[in-house]
């Protein structure tokens, strides 16, 4: 085992095991620790849908430079129970430094062996395992002791036998590490960056949840459901200190309305869910398009079709959520690709759902909310946002008939006027009508405010790679970084990439820029190429390629860099 | 009676003549009315039927919404503006059947709200179908051997579910239903109220003459305070009983939010305090 080439500027560290065994706890020590040595860190996991036993990782980044993508590589591989060799068989190599308990992995050839059973037992129980795990990995990694130390002073400080036998079992687990690393001649380039350590570290979800904040949310009703549910917990955390409405719904439906009724009331609502929920939702969001109500949904992709794979990854709800919902009304679909853009387009979205009196779509998938990196700052803006409510006159009407089809939008209890909000096809005071002229002058007035989605509240695209392209690789949401990574590898000086956070509608800078490829390439991690024909039906021009991934799993950097390179060398 | 601020003139009523709904609409005005509510202050909030019409024809705001969903956006509504007087009316059918299952959380929420059923037992919209609370036998378009299903009971749901105010009435009893009504509209939490009504148009069994001849008073040794006498009355089929079968005070939803813990303003006039959410995002360093 010759491990010492991989261990330039960049370390791939998995560790796998079954749920309930404390990955988690691993990744929190390690990740804190890493970034506070000043390295650069990412990590993501993959986990089954079950709450004990089974086969889960996680995959940690560490490098001198930022990294923000999921690589396959595997350069050390802890693992934790006997099954996790099997699962992660795929990603183990001749170069891969594989480390496990010797009693559990007898006869397995190459083993870095470490008696994670005994070493935990001798502090006091096997629950000590995870700190030996992370002490022996720190020392492979060069890391101080002192700073592991730290980490584990700030995660169990508030109990003190906890913590000194966490430290205990950190130091037993750094010494068999430092002398494992002498005897494997391990030696670890990666250079710290100082300001590193001072940076953000958070996941999508938390990028998410604060996004919403800084939009002005203040309500949410929702139904748990994976993987959606970190955003709702993070609100309910964060109730009392933002003043935000949060309530646990009965059921999707009911979570909809209730944000319509917020929204309506003065509220600036949110819901968070995933394909099945939403797909719930669908008469709601009708709803939010026919009486012309703001809404914000936070939509949380995972593969289906039906429960799907619960757990994992994918991005095919992009058809959904431009098509659910009875009728024709605009919407705004907005797909974040880094935590910067999760917070963002969060905070966008209410932006955007309350200037066009239309809901927005926030689509995610687990992948982004489930993966952390170090991100130097959010783009918090200065001013909090504006609620675009009026105060009404006597004579109010909610659909008063305007140029650019947006009424001011009154709310009940703030003015002289009543504000009448009906689902029925409505004249401009609200009230039933089924007359041909009220219906088409409401029809046009509602699809005119697509324009204002579309014009300067769109969240702008970014080019990467040359301006004067030739070949155009496409990618919304959470591929972005490892098209980013695997276009920076490749450097090809006729291949740029377009990343789309606003997937619908799209802005005309993007369709301008659709239609100048010479060969144009989609990437999506789902089977169908759901943008692609998007693309083709707002643009006429068809992909040339699809790359296409629907395994329940991200792209990974390798994946796209095979690809690119085959793909230039064509 | 035109001084009455609840009275929307002018309005192109689209009930049949003879509806119930006629009489449900005056008690409703005179109800508001003689609680002197504020029209700028109180939303109706319905769903869709016959009886989901009712706020087209009050001056009052409405959030005419789907069928079955007035609960959650009226709940949404009394959540984020706690100042407001919130009502949801709707039919049988959008109450109990569509909306079943917000009818009974709703209940386990207890917002301060009042929640007016408009029980005809039959579907008038989609014209003559059987409704949840349709007696078994009554035959219908649908079910012309009769309805199979044991009707629902809203009180006796209610009350299992402890609701802070159950009542049932009957539109053909003006003076005791608007005492109902306002008592319902003046409880503080969730209250319920069944409202008995003829559909003259689908429903020929359950007439006019047939509630007079099957409805009766609860005792006047009743106590609604008394969650087991309240349920044995809310059992009884023949007659079925009329009247404030149930009634207790319990913690109000909202007022029980975080969300409202610290900053007791309506949503409408909060701002984000970005140097707040500045530390928050420090924490994460």
């Amino acid at each position: 085992m010759q491990a010492q080439p991989t261990f330039n500027k960049e370390v791939s560290i998995v560790l796998g095991g079954e749920a309930g065994q404390g990955i988690q706890t691993i990744e929190t020590i390690l990740t804190r620790t890493l970034k506070a040595s000043g390295l650069n860190v990412f990590a993501t996991k993959e986990f089954m849908s079950r709450i004990r036993g089974g086969s889960n990782s996680t995959s940690i980044r560490m490098a001198d430079r930022p990294v923000r993508a999921y690589a396959e590589r595997a350069d050390l591989c802890v693992l934790l129970d006997y099954d996790a060799h099997a699962w992660l068989q795929p990603r183990i190599t001749a170069d891969t430094l594989v480390i496990g308990d010797p009693v559990v992995f007898e006869d397995l050839p190459g083993l870095l062996p470490l008696p994670l059973a005994e070493l935990a037992q001798q502090v006091g129980g096997k629950i000590y395992a995870n700190s030996v795990a992370c002490g022996f990995v720190a020392a492979l990694l060069g890391l101080e002791q002192e700073t592991l130390e730290n980490t584990l002073q700030q995660l169990f400080g508030n109990n003190r036998e906890r913590l000194e036998k966490n430290l205990h079992a950190a130091k037993l687990g750094h010494e068999r590490g430092e002398s494992a690393a002498r005897q494997k001649q391990l030696s670890c380039h990666s250079k710290a960056v100082t300001e590193v350590a001072g940076q953000l570290y958070l996941n999508g979800s938390q990028a998410v949840g604060l996004g919403a904040i800084a939009g002005g949310c203040n309500f949410i009703g929702s139904y748990p459901m994976s993987p959606s549910t970190g955003v709702l917990q993070f609100l309910a955390a964060s109730a009392e200190r933002f003043g935000i409405v949060v309530e646990q719904a009965e059921d999707e439906i009911s979570a909809i309305n209730m944000g319509l009724g917020s929204w309506y009331a003065g509220g600036r609502a949110m819901v968070s869910t995933s394909g099945g929920g939403f797909a719930l939702m669908g008469e709601g969001l009708s709803l939010a398009g026919g009486m012309e109500s703001p809404m914000v949904v936070h939509l949380a992709q995972r593969p289906g079709p039906a429960t799907g794979l619960p757990t994992r990854t994918e991005q095919g709800d992009l058809d959904l959520a431009l098509y659910a919902g009875h009728g024709e009304f605009p919407r705004a679909i907005l797909a974040p690709g880094t935590l910067e853009d999760a917070f963002d387009c969060a905070r966008q979205a209410f932006a955007l759902a309350d200037a066009s009196q239309s809901p927005v779509i926030i689509l995610t998938d687990q992948y982004l909310l489930d993966s952390s990196y170090n991100v130097p700052q959010l783009p918090i803006p200065a001013a909090p946002p504006e609620h675009r409510i009026i105060e009404t006159a006597a004579d109010y009407r909610r659909y008063a008939l305007t140029e650019n089809g947006l009424s001011p939008r009154g709310i009940p209890g703030f003015g002289q006027g009543l504000v009448c909000l009906d689902s029925d096809e409505h004249d401009e005071a609200g009230f039933i009508t089924e007359r041909s002229k009220v219906r088409v002058a409401m029809v046009d007035k509602r699809l005119k405010k697509l324009a204002l989605l579309r014009g300067e509240l769109a969240v702008p695209h970014q080019l990467f790679g040359p301006t004067k392209f030739q070949r155009l690789l496409v990618g919304w949401g959470s591929t972005r970084p490892a098209i980013e990574e695997a276009l920076a590898q490749v450097a090809d000086p006729k291949t740029a990439f377009l990343y789309c956070p606003q997937v619908y509608p799209l802005t005309d800078a993007v369709q301008k820029l659709l239609l100048a490829a010479q060969r144009l390439i989609v990437i999506e991690n789902n089977a169908t190429a759901q943008f692609a024909r998007l693309i083709q039906r707002e643009t006429g021009r068809r992909a040339d390629a699809d790359w296409l991934q629907y395994d329940g799993m991200p792209f990974s950097v390798e994946n796209l860099e095979t690809r690119l390179r085959q793909e230039v060398t064509l | 009676m035109n001084a009455n601020p609840f009275i929307r003139e002018g309005c192109d009523i689209a009930w049949c003549p003879g509806c119930g709904n006629y009489a449900i609409l005056k008690l409703m005005s005179e109800t508001l009315a003689a609680l002197k509510l504020d029209p700028q202050q109180t939303v109706l909030v319905s769903g869709i039927g016959q009886a989901a019409k009712i706020p087209q024809y009050l001056q009052s705001h409405f959030f005419n919404g789907l069928h079955g969903r007035a609960l959650p956006a009226a709940t949404a509504i009394k959540a984020s503006n706690p100042g407001l007087t919130v009502i949801a009316e709707s039919g049988d059918g959008d109450m109990y059947g569509e909306g079943g299952n917000h009818f009974i959380h709703c209940i386990r929420r207890n917002p301060n709200l009042t929640n007016i059923v408009h029980n005809n037992m039959v579907y008038g919209l989609t014209k003559g179908q059987a409704s949840p609370t349709s007696q078994r036998g009554f035959e219908t378009p649908l079910q012309p051997a009769g309805v199979i299903l044991e009707p629902f009971n809203p009180l006796a749901v209610a009350i299992s579910l402890d609701a802070s105010f159950v009542a049932r009435a009957f539109i053909g009893h003006k003076e005791q239903t608007l005492d109902i009504l306002q008592q319902a509209i003046r409880h503080r939490g969730y209250a319920l109220v069944d409202l008995l009504q003829p559909c003259v148009t689908f429903n020929k069994l359950n007439t006019y003459q047939w509630f007079e001849a099957h409805t009766h008073y609860l005792d006047s040794d009743h106590d609604p305070g008394d969650r087991t006498q309240a349920f044995a009355r809310a059992i009884e089929e023949d007659p079925l009983r009329l009247g404030i079968f149930y009634r207790k005070e319990k913690p109000v939803f909202e007022e029980q939010l975080e969300g409202y813990k610290t900053d007791k303003r309506p949503l409408y006039q909060r701002q984000v305090d970005m140097s707040e959410l500045g530390k928050l995002i420090g924490e994460f360093t």
